[in-house]
């Protein structure tokens, strides 16, 4: 692996910025201290966590005692989900919830709603997302129901990026919600964060999960924003941490370059504008270059650094492997890639055939990405497409 | 994931291509995961003297497929009609547990062509 890769899978996971690995550092092996002790070591620790907590709080425009610090983005959405379902079954045992959510969220969200609907522990809608990947938020109000206790909408797709109408649904709950609060809005804004604006007073959101991996911070950490009066209970027990809502000694290193990394996420305009350029190039050429490829959502709807496109009679875990082999990192919405042998549920949500979503490939785009690099992905995946199809031969 | 031999058919394939003068060709393919694959034969006296392939499809299925064609060449029908998916896994040092499906594809595949050229020359 000495040869410099191309990695266009920022959607997947993001390398740890330079600058956040040198914040994290010193809370391995030399700032080690436990938070909750009396000692010199300990509160030094103590300030530089609640140092972090004012800067997550500060990007997302909240109080930093409204910050969760979780494992990652997966905890965030269980926690947010299943902490607010839990909560209201204690305080209402003769009510069944009911939840929304979208038809394309990431597992993290999906599977726990389609488990608690399995349970019987809730009712569940799914609203179904346009060809481009994106829900109505009329819909939103249309399913309310007097027992709606949650509406849990992805800021932004991490398969095709496509960009939920967050602000209006926020509007809506807004004037929707009872006395009690309910219904709460959680935002899944893992993918987003990058690129757009978090500020959870503009969003209206009561919760909003962040993850560190997918802005240049370190994996295995996670945050939930939880509006100061949101009902939710814990799912795991311990030694207080985190408000009692999630305990567990806290992973400095981690939470520190999570703030690290949300800290150097400032000023989105210019460097959006800049990613997408590069992606249009890669997709106008592509289409120019290459017969028979399909664009998945739309683009100009979407984060902008993600192009997922289909090239038929291709099937994509080949063409990663291909693009692999020529130092070039994708990844596909195949069935054949997938543990579960199923083709992605976002990318049949949004109308394409098992046979289509079988040929999609994601490309990514990150911080680092140049002309260049795109330019060498455009002369290697004519040749590789072309290779595949003569595999594909008359199918 | 995959094994060298795995990689190795998958860059190079085998018996690549359709036969001009096929005596049978049979399409097989997987509505869930959308891999489709063709093997067409030559047969010469109960015997495969020529085949070929094509497909679309992942790794493993252009793995196998291309295994399965080597496998399958200068045998008789009975003889090749006996191939099993364990055999071209075998051949190609293992394959992940979860791309059984595809790889059976090619033993399908195979089984049908044989079974449509038995049929033809019936009657």
């Amino acid at each position: 692996m000495s040869k410099k890769i191309i990695y266009l899978d920022h959607a997947a996971t993001t390398p740890v910025d330079e600058v956040v690995f040198q914040k994290m550092k010193p809370f391995f092996s030399r700032q080690y201290g436990n938070p909750s002790g009396l000692y010199a070591l300990a509160s030094e620790a103590e300030k530089a966590l609640s140092k972090a907590r004012q800067h997550v709080a500060q990007f997302l425009g909240c109080q930093p005692a409204e910050i969760y610090f979780t494992s990652g983005a997966t905890e965030s959405n269980n926690l947010a989900i299943l902490g607010l379902v839990k909560r209201f079954r204690q305080e209402n045992p003769q009510t069944k919830p009911h939840l929304i959510t979208t038809s394309i969220e990431h597992p993290s969200v999906l599977k726990v709603m389609s488990a608690l609907k399995k349970e019987g522990l809730a009712e569940v809608t799914f609203l179904k997302v346009s060809e481009e990947g994106i829900i109505d938020a009329k819909d939103v109000k249309k399913y309310l129901r007097p027992n709606t206790i949650l509406v849990s909408v992805m800021y932004a797709n991490n398969e095709i990026g496509s960009i939920q109408p967050v602000k209006e649904i926020g509007k809506i709950i807004s004037s929707n919600k009872k006395e009690s609060g309910y219904p709460f809005f959680h935002i899944d804004a893992a993918q987003a964060a990058n690129y757009l604006d978090c500020s959870v007073k503009k969003l209206n959101c009561d919760l909003l999960t962040l993850s560190g991996h997918k802005i240049y911070g370190p994996k295995g950490i996670g945050a939930l924003y939880l509006k100061e009066g949101t009902a939710l209970s814990p799912l795991v027990y311990g030694g207080g941490q985190e408000q009692n809502i999630r305990p567990g000694t806290e992973n400095l290193a981690a939470i520190v370059g999570l703030a690290a990394a949300v800290v150097k996420l400032k000023s989105p305009k210019a460097k959006n504008k800049q990613i997408a350029k590069l992606r249009d190039r890669l997709i106008d050429k592509t289409l120019k270059l290459i017969d028979e490829v399909k664009v998945n959502g739309n683009p100009q709807k979407s984060l902008p650094h993600i192009a997922n496109l289909s090239f038929r009679r291709v099937e994509g875990e080949s063409l990663v492997f291909e693009l692999s082999d020529k130092g070039i990192a994708v990844s596909t919405g195949s069935a054949c890639a997938s543990k579960s042998l199923k083709p992605s549920p976002v990318l049949t949500a949004i109308g394409l055939s098992p046979i289509a979503a079988h040929s999609s490939v994601r490309f990514s785009l990150g911080r680092t990405t140049s002309k260049a690099e795109i330019d060498y992905l455009l002369k290697v995946l004519p040749k590789v497409v072309q290779r595949l199809r003569t595999i594909a031969g008359t199918n | 994931m995959y094994t060298k031999e795995v990689i190795k058919h998958f860059r190079r394939p085998k018996n690549l291509g359709p036969l001009k003068n096929a005596d049978v060709c049979a399409q097989v393919g997987n509505p869930i995961c959308g891999d489709v694959l063709k093997i067409y034969l030559k047969v010469i006296n109960n015997k495969i003297t020529q085949i070929g392939f094509e497909t679309i499809g992942c790794v493993a299925a252009i793995a196998t497929s291309s295994m399965i064609t080597e496998l399958a060449k200068g045998k008789t029908l009975t003889q090749a009609k006996k191939i099993t998916f364990q055999d071209i896994a075998k051949q190609l040092g293992g394959l992940p547990k979860v791309k059984m499906h595809c790889s059976q594809l090619a033993v399908q595949a195979l089984q049908q062509a044989i079974k449509i050229y038995e049929q033809k020359n019936k009657s």
